[in-house]
């Protein structure tokens, strides 16, 4: 923070700071609130059936497809988070 | 108001109570930061900024319940990307670039990075149409001709037009550190 005038040059730079982030990053982040019950709902359900978890843990995206869940990247990272107990 | 324009203690009120769209301007609002400290602070490939970029998200979701003063969320992100990032030098053994980074000094870096934050957030008090063509020239490094393309206006509209918001963002961003100057002088 500065008490001294900003010569235009400087303002620019401080904004070239911060480009966008990829769609495709922020789409999934902002797609985690829906993803997240989907997830909570198969986790519960691996911690009940072994089988179950075997397969999320061998294959995840075949076992979600099976499973009926979309597999998108987003569920697939956070549910791998979660299966290895992060 | 709009939820955009919400502080963040408001917007992470309503992401407690499941609003999801508070959680999108959320997104939204640190995206660029996040992704400019992996990336120019700390340096990651594209893939494992991506990996810190989620998993800050991620855990953003989870803990923000938790966070003991909701006025304190940007600090907290930054801490929190910060310290993904350096274990995901760690864990993938960059030893070289992890001595190339001391040298720059992130913390130099990052003092840079949330300069441009709180530029950006006064930039957010503009007009749409000053923070479209800032954003797109400055930020995105868009041509005249490519905003001009994208907006349907002549090029020389948008140079004047980036010309006059600059100088509103510079009054408005002088203004805002005054008064912050001000206000940290009086709790002294």
């Amino acid at each position: 923070m500065t008490d001294e005038a900003l010569p235009e040059e400087q303002l620019a730079a401080l904004l070239a700071l911060l480009p966008p982030a990829p769609h495709a990053w922020v789409a999934a982040a902002t797609e985690l609130p829906a993803a997240r019950a989907q997830i909570d709902t198969i986790v519960a359900r691996a911690e009940q059936d072994a089988a179950l978890r075997a397969r999320l843990l061998s294959d995840l995206e075949s076992a979600l497809a099976a499973e009926g869940i979309e597999p998108t990247a987003t569920i697939a990272r956070e549910l791998a988070r979660r299966l290895a107990g992060g | 108001m709009a939820l955009a324009e919400l502080p963040d203690a408001e917007l992470v009120r309503r992401m407690r109570s499941g609003d999801e769209a508070a959680w999108a301007v959320f997104v939204e609002r640190y995206s660029r930061y996040v992704y400019a400290i992996a990336t120019r602070a700390y340096r990651l490939r594209e893939h494992d900024a991506e990996d810190v970029f989620q998993e800050v998200f991620a855990r953003a979701y989870t803990h923000l319940g938790s966070l003991r003063s909701d006025d304190a969320v940007r600090p907290w992100i930054g801490q929190l990307t910060r310290r993904l990032c350096v274990d995901r030098h760690r864990s993938t053994g960059r030893e070289e670039l992890e001595a190339e980074i001391e040298a720059v000094s992130p913390d130099d870096e990052m003092a840079r990075i949330d300069e441009a934050l709180s530029l950006r957030d006064a930039l957010a008090t503009l007009t749409p149409d000053c923070r479209e063509v800032v954003d797109r020239f400055f930020c995105r490094d868009e041509s005249y001709r490519q905003i001009g393309d994208a907006l349907s206006l002549p090029s020389g509209t948008i140079a004047s037009r980036i010309s006059r918001c600059l100088a509103k963002l510079r009054a408005t961003y002088e203004g805002r550190n005054e008064v912050a100057l001000a206000s940290s002088q009086h709790d002294d």
